[in-house]
C-alpha cells in the first residue's frame, strides 16, 4: 500500500523521504516555487511554494510528506499571499524587464504573470548593486538576484567549487564570488559549470547570446510557467 | 593585483589560529580576535583564514558579513555602540549619542577622520535597568550621562587603552529586587549532581517530568520531553551509529545566553551570580540524556562575563563536578565550552545558534529534522534557556513535587522577569508563575503605568486595561521582558523603535521577514515623518499577516506584532500623526535634495521644495 496525501482534494501518492513539493511534481501539480530545482538540496527560502498543510503554512520543498496530509495549494488566500511575496522580490532588486535579456525565460517574471501581478505595489528600494562583467563568458547582474542560492548550491554541490556565497545580513544580503578581488573573473568559474546554467533570474547571463532565441518564442511567451512544468520540462534555463 | 596592506597577515593571525587549534567550527571564534586586532577583518584575513581552516573565501566572508560586531570595512580603533532599546531611548540615548559625536567630532555610523573613533547603534546591550548604555570595544559602559561621556571622550582623545580605564564606568549591578527560589535560597554546588547519582538518570528526569518544567526562553515546551526525545535518537552516518569517545552515542548540551530580546536582562544575572545552578543544570541534563560536550553561547553583549563563567568552570572542574568521573562516578564524563556570539539576535534562535556554533552565519535551520535529533554537527542536541536549566538543578535536588507546588497547573514555578521602563525600581523579580500585572506594578513602583511590553517586541503589549492579567503560559507567557510605560508616553515611538530592530535582526534568509520587516520599518518611518495616511495602516496590517504566516522562523513570525499590538489597542497613538489624505507618496521629494544640500552645503529656502 502505497501512502498518499491530498493536494486541493486530489490524493496523490508519495514514497517515504519525499516532500510535498516531490510528490506534487511527480504527479504533475505545480506548487508556484522559485528558490526549488529538484536537481539540488532543498533550500526553502524564497517561500513562493507556501501551501497549507493540514491547515498549518508550511514550504512545500522542504516539508516532509506525511500520510494522510490535506494540503491547500490553489487557493485565492494563498496566491494573495504568494503575489505579495513576488512583489516583494520585485521592489527590493532592480528589475526592469523590458531591458532584460532573461525576459521570456524568467523565472521570476513567469511566476508573477502566473499569479497575475499586475504591479510592483510596494515601492521600490531602488538598491545600489554591483553588476560584475570581469569574466570573459559570464555576466552577473546583481540587480537582479533573489538570492535564491541556486548558483550556490550548484557550484558547491555539482561543480565542486564553491565559487558563490551570500554574505551580509537582512536586506544587506549580498552575493559573494570566490576569490581575492571578489570579481567572478578572478574566480574558478567557468561558462560550462553547472552554476552558470541554474539561475532562475536574469541575474547570471552567458555572454554573447543575447536574443538568440527572439523575445516573442521564449519558454514562458507562449505558455504560462504553471503550463511548463506540469509538462515535464525545466525552465527558464539557457538552452 | 591591489596593494597589499597588510603584508604579514600570516604572521600576524598565527597566534590566533594556533589558539582555535585551526578547527572551522571556531571561525566566528576567531573572527572575534581578528576584529579586537585590527578593528575589522581584512581582505587578506579572510584569504589567510580560508585557506588555513579548509573553507571557501566566500564562506568566510559570509559570516564576516553577517554578524554586527564583525565588519569588513574599517572602524575606529574605539567603537563605542549606544544601546538603542526604546528603555535606553526613554532615558534620553538619541541626545546622548549626538552629544557624544559631537565632542569627538565623529558622525554616527562614520569613522572619525584619524581612524580613532566610531559610534553607532546596537540593538539592545541588556542593561536597561541601568541604561543609557554602551558598548566600547564590547565591554559594557552602565548609566551614561553627560559626565560620564565626557570622561569616556576624554579617555579615547588620550587613547588610554580600555583595559586601563577606571572600572566605575563598567560597573554592572545585578538590582536582585524580589529574589524566589532560585535566586534567593543558598544552593550548595554539586547538591543537584549528587541527588541525580543517587536517584539515578531515568528517575530524575521523571522528577523532571513531574515538575511539569516549560521552557524558559519564550516557547514554553516540557523540558522532560525536549530531554526524553534527545535521549531516544541517535545520529548515524551510513547506517552506522556516530559515537563519541566513550564508544556511546554522541549528543549535546546547549545553554542559550543569547538573551537578544530586548528589555530582557535576567540571564545576565543568574550568569553573573548564580552560574553555579546554570552549569550544575547543564550536567544533570547531561547526565540524563547522556552527553560527554556541552556549550554555553554567550551573547557577544556580554562578553565581560566571559573570564568569570570561565573561573566558575575551573572551579568546578577542581571540585570534580566536571570532567572525567564527576564526583567519583566511573564513566560520567561532562565538560563545558563557551562560545561567544558577535551581535546577532537571530543567533537566539535554537537552530542558528547551532549554525553559530558551528561557526557559520547563523541561518535557522529548516525543520523538521529538530535539533533534538539532530542538532550540532548533526548530533542530537538539547538547547535550553539559562533560566531553564537553573530550575532543573533546584528539581534534581529537591524533587518534581516540591517544584511543582509552586506556580499554576500549567506553569509550574517561578518566573524571573527583567524590568524596566517608567518605574521606581527597575530590576530583577522573582514571581511564581500566575502573578498579576498590577501587581507587579505595584511591586516596582509605577504611579500611572499605561502600558507593559510582556516579553519584549516578539511578546504581547499589555495596555491598562488588562492589568488584571497573569504572567503564565496559559495567558501572558514570557522569556522575562516587562518594560512599563506611563502616560505620557507616546506608544507609537516604541513601535517605531521595535520595527527598527526586527529589521535590523532580520537574517534575510527568507523573503516576507528579509522585505517585509524593511517595508513594516519604511512605513512606520513614512508616519513618524508626518506622510502617513489611512492606506498605511491597513498597509501595516497586511504585512503583519504575511510575515506572520509565511516567515521561516519565530523572528518573522513575530516581528509585526508591536506594530499590530499598538495599532490594536492604542489606534490614537497613530491616528495623531497621519495626514488627513487617503494617499501619500512615499518617496519624499525635499528629502531627496538632502544630499545634494549637505555637498553645496546650502540650507536655504531655495534649496528646500516643500
Ligand atoms: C528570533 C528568536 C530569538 C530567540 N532568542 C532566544 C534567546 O535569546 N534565549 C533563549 O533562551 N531562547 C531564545 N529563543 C527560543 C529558542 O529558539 C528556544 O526555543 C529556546 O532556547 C529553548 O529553550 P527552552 O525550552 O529552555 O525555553 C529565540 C527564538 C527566536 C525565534
Ligand atoms: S531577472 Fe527577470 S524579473 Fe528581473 S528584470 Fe530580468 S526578466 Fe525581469
Ligand atoms: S545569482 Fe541567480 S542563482 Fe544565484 S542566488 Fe542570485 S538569483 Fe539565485
Ligand atoms: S520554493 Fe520552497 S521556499 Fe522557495
Ligand atoms: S528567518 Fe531569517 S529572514 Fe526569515
Amino acid at each position: 500500500m502505497s501512502k498518499t496525501i491530498t493536494i486541493d482534494g486530489n490524493e496523490i501518492p508519495f514514497a517515504e523521504g519525499q516532500t510535498i513539493m516531490d510528490a506534487a511534481m511527480a504527479a504533475k501539480i505545480y506548487i508556484p516555487h522559485l528558490c526549488h530545482n529538484p536537481e539540488f538540496k532543498p533550500h526553502g527560502s524564497c517561500k513562493l511554494c507556501t501551501v497549507r498543510a493540514n491547515g498549518r503554512a508550511v514550504s512545500a520543498c522542504t516539508m516532509p510528506a506525511g500520510e494522510g496530509m490535506v494540503i491547500e495549494n490553489k487557493t485565492g488566500e494563498l496566491d494573495d499571499e504568494r503575489r505579495a511575496i513576488v512583489q516583494m522580490l520585485f521592489v527590493e532588486g532592480n528589475h526592469l524587464c523590458p531591458t532584460c535579456e532573461k525576459s521570456g525565460n524568467c523565472q521570476l517574471q513567469a511566476v508573477a504573470y502566473c499569479l497575475d501581478m499586475m504591479s510592483p505595489h510596494y515601492n521600490h528600494f531602488y538598491p545600489p548593486r554591483e553588476v560584475d562583467a570581469s569574466h570573459p563568458d559570464v555576466f552577473l547582474d546583481r540587480n537582479r538576484c533573489i538570492l535564491c542560492e541556486l548558483c550556490v548550491r550548484a557550484s558547491r554541490d555539482v561543480d565542486g567549487k564553491n565559487v558563490f556565497g551570500l554574505s551580509g545580513r537582512g536586506i544587506g544580503s549580498r552575493l559573494v564570488v570566490n576569490s581575492a578581488s571578489g570579481r567572478l573573473g578572478d574566480s574558478t568559474f567557468a561558462v560550462t559549470d553547472r552554476a552558470a546554467q541554474v539561475c532562475p533570474t536574469g541575474a547570471i547571463l552567458i555572454k554573447r547570446q543575447g536574443f538568440s532565441v527572439p523575445i516573442g518564442s521564449r519558454i514562458y511567451d507562449h505558455k504560462p510557467i504553471c503550463q511548463v512544468e506540469t509538462e515535464g520540462k525545466s525552465g527558464g534555463e539557457h538552452e | 593585483m591591489e596593494p597589499c596592506e597588510f603584508p604579514h597577515i600570516e604572521e600576524q593571525l598565527g597566534p590566533i589560529l594556533g589558539r582555535h587549534g585551526g578547527d572551522a567550527t571556531r571561525l566566528l571564534q576567531i573572527l572575534r580576535e581578528v576584529q579586537d586586532c585590527f578593528h575589522f577583518i581584512p581582505p587578506e584575513a579572510v584569504s589567510c583564514l580560508a585557506s588555513h581552516l579548509n573553507l571557501s573565501r566566500a564562506e568566510v566572508e559570509g559570516v564576516a558579513g553577517f554578524y554586527s560586531f564583525l565588519s569588513l570595512t574599517p572602524r575606529g580603533e574605539y567603537r563605542v555602540l549606544f544601546s538603542d532599546n526604546i528603555t535606553d531611548n526613554m532615558l534620553g540615548k538619541a541626545e546622548l549619542m549626538q552629544y557624544f559625536c559631537n565632542k569627538l567630532w565623529v558622525e554616527p555610523g562614520k569613522v572619525s577622520e584619524d581612524n580613532l573613533v566610531s559610534v553607532d547603534s546596537t540593538s539592545c546591550t541588556g542593561m536597561c535597568d541601568q541604561g543609557p548604555a554602551a558598548l566600547v570595544n564590547g565591554w559594557p559602559l552602565t548609566s551614561l550621562d553627560n559626565n560620564r561621556l565626557d570622561l569616556v571622550a576624554e579617555l579615547i582623545r588620550i587613547r588610554k587603552p580600555v583595559a586601563e580605564w577606571p572600572e566605575m564606568l563598567f560597573e554592572v549591578r545585578d538590582n536582585i529586587r524580589r529574589p524566589g527560589m532560585l535566586l534567593g535560597e543558598a544552593f550548595e554546588p554539586g547538591a543537584g549532581i549528587r541527588a541525580t547519582l543517587a536517584r539515578g538518570a531515568e528517575a530524575t528526569l521523571k522528577e523532571v517530568d513531574a515538575s511539569n518544567l516549560r521552557g524558559r526562553g519564550g516557547a514554553g515546551f516540557k523540558t522532560a520531553s525536549k530531554w526524553s526525545f534527545c535521549h531516544a535518537a541517535i545520529a548515524e552516518e551510513e547506517g552506522s551509529m556516530i559515537c563519541d569517545v566513550g564508544g556511546h552515542p554522541e549528543r549535546f548540551i546547549v545553554c542559550n545566553a543569547d538573551e537578544g530580546e530586548p528589555g530582557t536582562f535576567k540571564d545576565r544575572v543568574l550568569l553573573s551570580s548564580h552560574a553555579d545552578l546554570v552549569f550544575e543544570g547543564m550536567t544533570v541534563g547531561a547526565r540524563v540524556v547522556g552527553a560527554r560536550k556541552g556549550f554555553l553561547y554567550l551573547r557577544g553583549e556580554y562578553r565581560y562575563l566571559l573570564k568569570p563563567l570561565e573561573a566558575v568552570l575551573e572551579r568546578r572542574r577542581a571540585a570534580g563536578l566536571l570532567g572525567e568521573n564527576i564526583l567519583g562516578e566511573a564513566g560520567f564524563v561532562f565538560d563545558i565550552e563557551i562560545h561567544l556570539g558577535a551581535g546577532a539576535y537571530i543567533c537566539g534562535e535554537e537552530s542558528a545558534l547551532i549554525e553559530s556554533l558551528e561557526g557559520k552565519r547563523g541561518r535557522p535551520r529548516n525543520r523538521p529534522p529538530f535539533p533534538v535529533t539532530r542538532g550540532y554537527l548533526g548530533r542530537p542536541t538539547v538547547v535550553d534557556n539559562v533560566e531553564t536549566f537553573a530550575c532543573a538543578a533546584r528539581i534534581a535536588e529537591k524533587g518534581g513535587a516540591w517544584f511543582a507546588a509552586m506556580g499554576t497547573a500549567q506553569s509550574t514555578g517561578t518566573k524571573i522577569l527583567s524590568i524596566s521602563g517608567d518605574c521606581a525600581r527597575p530590576g530583577i523579580y522573582e514571581y511564581p508563575f500566575g502573578v498579576t500585572v498590577e501587581e507587579i506594578l505595584r511591586d516596582c513602583g509605577t504611579e500611572d503605568a499605561h502600558a507593559v511590553q510582556v516579553s519584549g517586541p516578539s511578546g504581547t503589549l499589555v495596555s491598562w486595561q488588562e492589568f488584571g492579567r497573569r504572567i503564565a503560559f496559559e495567558d501572558l507567557p514570557t522569556a522575562g521582558a516587562f518594560m512599563v510605560f506611563h502616560r505620557q508616553r507616546e506608544m507609537f515611538a516604541a513601535a517605531h523603535n521595535f520595527a527598527h530592530f526586527f529589521a535590523h535582526e532580520s537574517c534575510g534568509f527568507c523573503t516576507p521577514c528579509r522585505v517585509g520587516t524593511q517595508l513594516q520599518k519604511r512605513i512606520m518611518d513614512k508616519i513618524a515623518g508626518g506622510h502617513g495616511t489611512p492606506a498605511d495602516l491597513e498597509e501595516l496590517k497586511q504585512l503583519g499577516h504575511i510575515l506572520g504566516t509565511m516567515s521561516h522562523c519565530g523572528l518573522g513570525h513575530t516581528a509585526a506584532n508591536p506594530v499590530l499590538d499598538t495599532l490594536k489597542k492604542f489606534p490614537g497613538t497613530f491616528e495623531r500623526k497621519l495626514k488627513a489624505l487617503s494617499f501619500e507618496p512615499a518617496f519624499d521629494l525635499d528629502g531627496a535634495l538632502a544630499t545634494a544640500r549637505s555637498i553645496t552645503g546650502r540650507d536655504d529656502e531655495w534649496a528646500h521644495l516643500l
